[in-house]
């Protein structure tokens, strides 16, 4: 079945009103995808062209902006900051999504004395804002000697309960006779997660790996607190390039360009599904 | 947790079978499962819970050698007008407010334009509702930089067009009120499709057989949405608008990024950035930084609940 919509309108009918509907929808359209545009026109410009250079395609197209910063003899660290948000990101993604499917699995399949109390401990601190928390853990991966490492820069969000919560909630929708016959053939709990519970869990662990990916990579504020120099992510490494390249937008587009194309281009090819992932998180969460 | 009917193998005991621990397995087996996550939780949740408001009851800095205990000093000088950080606390504190009140009816009322708009029926569907939400896949670092060039006086894409149609564009990110109405239109752009995919997402639960019916008795489209769809949308309508205004409380890195917090004196540094400012530039001020930012936490807190009570009562 297509996801059809049911306004009043059906196709066929009422031309005018059909082309009006989509003049509108192209406008809109142009209002998202031009600025997307202009950003990597002008990371293809030189330095002077960026300003210059009133066209959209640029009249002399260079990759010079990319290579300047990516450099490794350069003045800025683009480099490792974009290897350090891929490691971030994607360890950070693997074990945020192994410890919270973990621990939403006792959640929902296990009674164990303190269940309760801790599980409203969790939801709890999922409704407190996230800003009383900057200075303290700030001050906790200062003590624990981990300022500007890898691992300060992955802590915050691997303490994060929403996978716990979406996970359980998925886990619960599970069938128990499944689990009952992985058990009657004697695994223990640990196999039947690993063998039963995970395989079928796959869409859920795939919409929250998506969400927690999306969430690691893009993170501003806790590594601009976390991290300087090259040990910090391409989000607050931008920032350090327009303090230091004022007024060149190119090399800053160039930057902005690397920081959006891996998940624009992911964003492409799974674009409907990643859509229904942030939905179906969204209103769940 | 009511047992599920037919799950009682012979091999569990007791009629609550799968949840209770089976024979021959181990007391603390569940609490392997939690422990992992739970001691980063203890750890960065945990604590930092306690600890935030411990540590603003110290004059904590890092340029200072000594950090003493000062009692609710750090709260006093918010609300004393002659320390240096009541004013800019306060303003900062309005301005956030202010973005929240521009910014949710706007965030929220365009989402639900475009999840009208992408519930009619026709080709590349998919195509607009996708390109509408790509943005919101982007970091607010990303958003904020293209935004500060599309927006510069020279050479930026929206003064260049200006010019070229002979209207002279004013100074959009060191004037107000265009510095705001510029970070507004930046976030509109940034994450109205998450709003926007959400209430599209409302709009198709919702029964086709209203809506017969409504055509049936001679209902306009207008008035089809009046008593149909915003009705039966308000639930998710409290989901997107509590979760608009906690974002938008969150707001930081787009004026960090564009205005840089002016117009000249912090006319768009929200409460965030300033204890930002605060705890991490200048003389590291964390303990009174982390003062602010319990206050700040506790006027949210009290914020979503009248939200979700206004919305409770406007339900029943």
């Amino acid at each position: 079945m297509r996801p059809a919509g049911h306004g009043t309108s059906r196709s066929g009918r009422l031309r005018p009103a059909r082309i009006g509907l989509f003049a509108v929808l192209i406008l809109i359209a142009l209002f998202f995808i031009v600025p997307l545009l202009w950003m990597v026109s002008t990371s293809l410009k030189g330095p002077t062209d960026a300003i210059v250079d009133t066209g959209w395609i640029p009249q002399r197209p260079t990759f010079d902006n990319f290579r300047q910063i990516l450099s490794t003899s350069g003045d800025t660290p683009v480099f490792r900051w974009l290897l350090n948000s891929a490691i971030v990101s994607g360890v950070g993604t693997l074990l945020s999504v192994l410890l919270t499917s973990l621990s939403a699995y006792a959640f929902a399949r296990i009674d164990f004395p303190g269940k309760g109390l801790l599980f409203s401990a969790l939801i709890t601190t999922l409704l407190l804002p996230s800003v009383m928390f900057l200075v303290p853990q700030f001050l906790v991966i200062n003590w624990l000697g981990l300022y500007n490492t890898i691992p300060a820069l992955m802590l915050p969000g691997l303490a994060g309960v929403f996978g716990v919560f979406f996970m359980r909630q998925f886990f619960l929708g599970i069938p128990l006779e499944l689990e009952e016959a992985a058990y009657v053939d004697g695994a223990n709990r640990f196999r039947t997660f690993r063998s039963v519970v995970l395989p079928l869990a796959r869409p859920a662990i795939a919409t929250l790996s998506v969400i927690t990916f999306l969430a690691f990579w893009n993170d501003y504020l806790w590594p601009l607190i976390a991290c300087q120099g090259d040990g910090c992510t391409l989000p607050p490494g931008l920032a350090t390039l327009q303090g230091q390249f004022t007024a060149q937008y190119g090399l800053l587009m160039a930057g902005a360009v690397l920081a959006a194309i891996p998940v624009l281009v992911v964003y492409l090819v799974a674009q409907r599904w990643i859509v229904q992932s942030v939905t179906s998180a969204g209103i769940k969460g | 947790m009511t047992a599920i009917p037919g799950a009682a193998a012979p091999v569990t005991r007791g009629g609550d079978t799968q949840r209770r621990r089976r024979i021959g397995e181990k007391w603390y087996t569940p609490y392997l499962f939690v422990l992992p996550h739970l001691l980063v939780f203890i750890g960065l949740i945990g604590i930092p819970f306690v600890f935030g408001l411990w540590i603003s009851l110290f004059a904590y800095d890092q340029v200072s050698p000594s950090s003493p205990f000062v009692g609710l000093q750090n709260y006093i000088n918010l609300i004393d007008p002659q320390s240096i950080h009541f004013g800019f606390f306060w303003q900062g504190l309005w301005n956030t407010v202010l973005f929240v009140i521009l910014s949710t009816p706007t965030l929220v009322g365009v989402g639900l334009l475009l999840a009208v708009l992408l519930n009619n029926r026709f080709r590349g569907r998919n195509f607009f509702r996708g390109l509408y939400f790509a943005p919101w896949t982007l970091s607010v670092a990303v958003i904020g930089v293209l935004w500060w060039w599309i927006l510069q006086d020279q050479g930026g894409l929206i003064s260049n067009g200006l010019k070229g149609i002979g209207i002279t564009p004013p100074s959009w990110l060191s004037s107000n009120p265009w510095a705001w109405i510029s970070i507004l239109v930046a976030t509109v752009w940034w994450t109205v499709g998450f709003n926007t995919i959400i209430l599209l997402a409302g709009i198709q639960a919702i029964s086709l057989d209203l809506y017969e019916a409504a055509s049936i008795d001679g209902a306009s489209r207008w008035q089809q949405f009046r008593s149909i769809t915003v009705p039966s949308l308000r639930p998710i309508l409290l989901l997107v608008v509590t979760l608009q205004v906690i974002a938008s409380f969150n707001l930081v890195g787009q004026p960090q990024l564009m205005t840089g917090g002016g117009p000249p004196v912090n006319e768009t540094t929200p409460v965030l950035l300033y204890i930002y400012n605060t705890g991490w530039t200048g003389r590291y001020e964390l303990g009174e930084a982390a003062a602010m930012a319990m206050v700040v936490a506790l006027i949210m807190v009290v914020v979503s609940v009248i939200n979700f009570r206004f919305f409770a009562s406007e339900r029943a």
